[in-house]
């Protein structure tokens, strides 16, 4: 068991640091995207409207359980019948909204960052914190950090209707109404962004300790070791595939919200 | 040769401060051949430790421009040459004197740590039957050569100064190390979450970025065993599996 340690150097005040280097701006890039993801994705979701294009959806309002019918919602309805009537806005992204955000919040690698970026503690490697005490995750709130794997499912399923998306996008409607296989930049958008998306979620750190990283022997077990090794393999680029898809994915909704406004049309390719 | 400046930390305990010097540096000169020209021509009483001059003895740990790392491997030329470099002892353990620390606390926590408890033998010559794979996850951990770099710069030690609770990455690694082992049969885990204190890391990844042994200290260590923590003490879910299936792999 650690013991206390006396005769420690004086702690630096917050900022305090013989770095050179620009250690600050990190957590500044940090702050600034994570913040206009935010501020962008809110305003998106509480539109609800110019979400849907042709054969494009957004991502911030898929699944489309209720929404416009004619971008042909599970419900076919505009909103639920039990959606209380005090609250004035009703917007489909709202009941979907919360498994991405939940996901990305408790992410292992987004907690080292916006911790830094926000808290801060600390704003960087070697930098003064600006408190001395310090509880970190073993008590409420951030203890609900440990929910993270239960997050997971959800964000694997949003795979799956992000997907289909990407292949309703391949089809476009002929005058004479039948679908035709085809191509738009659309299309390359929308797949682009169940890659990163992919490539960001299944390299998760729950999903590497649940899919064979909580054993000791993956020897003989050949499917399990390919799968931990694929996981293993997005896992050491999770940082990369977390800011891509971030960002990708708002790319993804200003692209189809332009489109579904008039003020750019989806470039057809084939 | 140049001359470069130095900012040399020189006191004890009882505090000290940074003493300028200039030194004729050679081509290809690092940070500990320096400090021993310091040594030799203008300071014959600075302490320093140091032993392999290799990056393997993990001796020669300090701050360099702010930063913890190993004097031994730290060239001059690949520092700003516009700028005097400083160099300090590391901030999360007390000073001996000058760039030399205490660092025995580490060893008496790795001491109370529960020790490799390896399964009865497979064969009579006390041999055991393990699969590369299997041998290759935990062999990362054992690249460690004990500089602890990655102590200095957590700020759980550093800045708020947590020794008696959190034991910090240098023995999250040293516990990754057992209880990934497939021989091993010791359960770590209500350990990690009590008495080294493991839910005080708030995975800054600072001790990675420091390890002179390039070890992925928060992916494949602290991460992992975060997770049995979950599995052991806050997922109900894998609570219940395990106890349906039994506790074995």
């Amino acid at each position: 068991m650690p013991s206390k340690v006396t005769a420690l150097p004086v702690r630096r005040t917050f900022g305090e640091t013989m770095r050179t280097d620009a250690w600050w701006l990190q957590p500044v890039v940090v702050f600034v995207v994570f913040t206009s993801f935010v501020i962008y994705s809110t305003w998106a979701a509480f539109q609800g409207n110019n979400y849907y294009s042709g054969n494009l959806l957004s991502p911030f309002y898929s699944p489309l359980i209720w929404g416009d019918p004619e971008a042909h919602s599970f419900t076919g309805t505009l909103e639920p019948g039990w959606w209380p009537s005090f609250l004035p806005v009703f917007s489909p992204a709202f009941v979907i909204l919360w498994a991405p955000v939940s996901f990305r919040l408790t992410c292992y690698y987004y907690r080292g960052a916006y911790y830094k970026a926000y808290w801060p503690g600390p704003s960087s490697c070697s930098v003064g914190t600006p408190r001395e005490a310090y509880m970190g995750e073993r008590n409420f709130p951030l203890i609900l950090q440990n929910a993270h794997r239960y997050t997971l499912p959800f964000a694997l399923l949003l795979l799956v209707f992000l997907s289909h998306d990407a292949w309703k996008a391949l089809w476009f409607q002929t005058e004479s109404g039948s679908e035709k296989l085809g191509l738009s930049l659309g299309t390359i958008v929308l797949t682009a962004n169940v890659v990163l998306l992919s490539g960001y979620t299944f390299g998760c750190h729950s999903l590497r300790h649940l899919i064979g990283g909580g054993i000791d022997k993956l020897a003989g077990r050949p499917v399990q070791r390919a799968a931990y090794e694929c996981v293993s393999w997005c896992n050491g680029r999770h940082m990369i595939w977390a800011w891509c898809s971030l960002i990708w994915v708002s790319f993804t909704d200003i692209y189809v919200r332009l489109c579904a406004m008039g003020i750019w049309a989806d470039w057809r390719i084939l | 040769m140049k001359t470069t400046t130095f900012k040399v930390w020189q006191g004890n305990s009882d505090g000290g401060e940074l003493k300028t010097y200039e030194v004729e540096v050679d081509q290809g000169y690092v940070v500990l051949d320096a400090i021993h020209r310091i040594q030799a021509e203008q300071a014959n009483d600075l302490a320093v430790r140091w032993n392999c001059k290799a990056g393997k003895c993990g001796s020669c740990s300090a701050e360099v421009n702010g930063s913890p790392k190993l004097m031994c491997m730290t060239r001059i030329d690949e520092l700003p040459a516009d700028k005097p470099i400083t160099v300090e002892p590391m901030r999360t353990f007390p000073v001996v004197k000058d760039l030399v620390t205490d660092v025995s606390w580490n060893y008496e926590v790795k001491a109370s740590i529960k020790r490799f408890s390896p399964k009865t033998a497979d064969h009579e010559d006390g041999s055991w039957d393990m699969d590369q794979y299997d041998v290759e996850r935990p062999q990362e951990f054992r690249k460690c050569i004990e500089c602890f770099l990655c102590q200095d710069v957590c700020h759980v030690l550093r800045d708020h100064q947590l020794h008696d609770r959190f034991a910090g990455p240098r023995h999250y690694v040293y516990v990754a190390n057992m209880e990934m082992n497939p021989i091993d049969t010791g359960d770590r885990v209500a350990e990690l979450r009590e008495e080294l204190g493991i839910g005080y890391c708030n995975i800054t990844k600072c001790c990675t970025k420091v390890c002179p042994e390039g070890i992925t200290i928060t992916d494949n260590a602290i991460i992992p065993l975060k997770e049995r923590v979950v599995d052991q003490s806050y997922d109900p879910l894998a609570r219940l599996i395990k106890l349906v299936k039994g506790s074995g792999d």
